[in-house]
């Protein structure tokens, strides 16, 4: 496939031929790394690959998403396993992350049991500070409430669970947009959780580096499957001043990416299974593949970005 | 006598059947909303007032049935061939949707 862009109908250096060919099915997690307000990403594959430690950094970081603790079909009839893979990759990791984040849908029906299965095999990470999100999986039928109780309890999230706070001068801002959603509309973050934003960011420095971390997408990756959030615009506007904005996601459980001035925007892989790249099935539900082809998308996806540039680098690659 | 009586018999019971035959016609096919691919199939479905509607997921995705104006009790999360049956009321319009993918939405219409 050709990386020459013919259709660039947004004029942001993204056709929709280069959009798909970006993005990458990759498996376990990714590290972020923040160096001067940049940060790059390289999968935890490839770091153990390669066996080197990290660069000289002033901050890292890894993203987990989508673990689907209790899914049990044919995508990944052993989800808990490859979460495990997940943290074992990290664990091996010559320079540990300073933290996780964990951008929802720890578990697959919101049930106690998936995320004391969950909590279980976490204990075995080395690292030990995790911030999360919920997905609309861990929410489904009290509101959020037993997921508040277990993974917001420390962070003490306003309203449905919203928070922020600082890391070696990185301000990271934590959002809830699987709530209270609405008929024939998106992920929603709600006039509350907007006020509250504004509010949390107005007194910053525009130098200071900002990372938000959402479940479902803050960008319209694919609204036809409900892969956006209705009044992300809108945050994005009270971020605008901002220098370097990280925005990273998870729900689509495949790697895509778009940088828009300087707001960039990352969805992450899962560890429990593949769902269809947008608009190529009936349905975003869960995408299977040969058992050997599962291991297979568990690849590489090393991106990298340069404050000033307009586009990711993006390279891909499988582990076979 | 005893002919003729068996023939109403068998008259009578020709009758029952025809009616238990149409039931069943209606049972088979009963008010049944199918789940399947992200989207409420039918997505428009007429009932009589009093009559059930019953939804069933054949995703592997769970999904959940919500009322928009809170016509009916909402589902919790139905998971790959689970059921959810509600008994409709009034006659009028009922828009409902899935509160874990709000994209999809459909449509009961309640005639008397």
């Amino acid at each position: 496939m050709s990386d020459y862009i013919s259709h660039d109908h947004e004029h942001d250096g993204i056709d929709r031929r280069g959009f798909l060919h970006c993005m990458a099915w990759a498996g376990t997690g990714l590290l972020w790394t923040i160096s001067g307000g940049v940060l790059a990403s390289r999968t935890l594959a490839q770091i153990a690959k390669a066996g080197e430690p990290l660069p000289a950094t002033d901050l890292s970081f890894l993203q987990i998403s989508d673990s689907h603790i209790g899914f049990s079909k044919e995508a990944n009839k052993d989800v808990t396993a490859t979460f495990k893979i997940a943290l074992d990759r990290i664990n091996a990791m010559p320079t540990p992350p300073s933290f996780l984040i964990h951008t929802g849908d720890i578990s697959q029906l919101s049930k106690p049991e998936e995320f004391d299965t969950f909590d279980e095999v976490l204990k075995s990470c080395r690292t030990k500070d995790v911030f999360y999100v919920p997905g609309e999986h861990d929410v489904l039928n009290d509101g959020g409430k037993l997921y508040r109780e277990r993974y917001l309890k420390s962070v003490e999230g306003k309203g449905s669970g919203w928070y922020s706070f600082n890391k070696n001068g990185v301000h990271f801002i934590a959002l809830v947009n699987v709530l209270d959603l609405q008929a024939g509309g998106l992920g929603q973050l709600g006039d509350e959780q907007l006020e509250w934003l504004e509010a949390d960011v107005k007194d910053l420095g525009s130098s200071t580096p900002i990372v938000v971390f959402a479940h479902i997408p803050l960008w319209a990756v694919y609204p036809q499957w409900g892969w956006g959030t209705s009044d992300s615009e809108r945050a994005l506007g009270y971020l605008k001043r901002f220098g370097s904005v990280t925005v990273l996601n998870g729900h689509i459980h495949q790697v895509l990416q778009k940088v828009e001035g300087n707001v960039t925007f990352h969805t992450a892989m899962s560890t429990a299974f593949p769902q269809p790249a947008p608009g190529t099935a009936p349905s975003p539900g869960p995408m299977k593949v040969p058992a050997e082809k599962l291991r297979s998308m568990l690849g590489l996806t090393n991106v990298q970005y340069l404050q000033g540039k307009s586009s990711l680098a993006v390279v891909d690659s499988n582990l076979s | 006598m005893a002919a003729l009586l068996s023939g109403i018999v068998f008259f009578n019971l020709s009758l029952f059947a025809l009616g238990g035959e149409m039931k069943n016609a209606d049972s088979t096919k009963p008010n049944r909303i199918e789940i399947k691919d992200f989207a409420f199939n039918p997505q428009t479905l007429t009932v009589k007032s009093g009559e059930k509607v019953t939804w069933i997921n054949r995703d592997e995705e769970p999904h959940t049935i919500v009322s928009v104006e809170k016509q009916f009790k909402k589902s919790t999360a139905l998971d790959t061939d689970q059921e959810f049956t509600i008994t409709v009321g009034a006659p009028g319009t009922y828009s409902y949707f899935c509160s874990v993918h709000p994209k999809m939405t459909g449509t009961i219409v309640v005639e008397k």
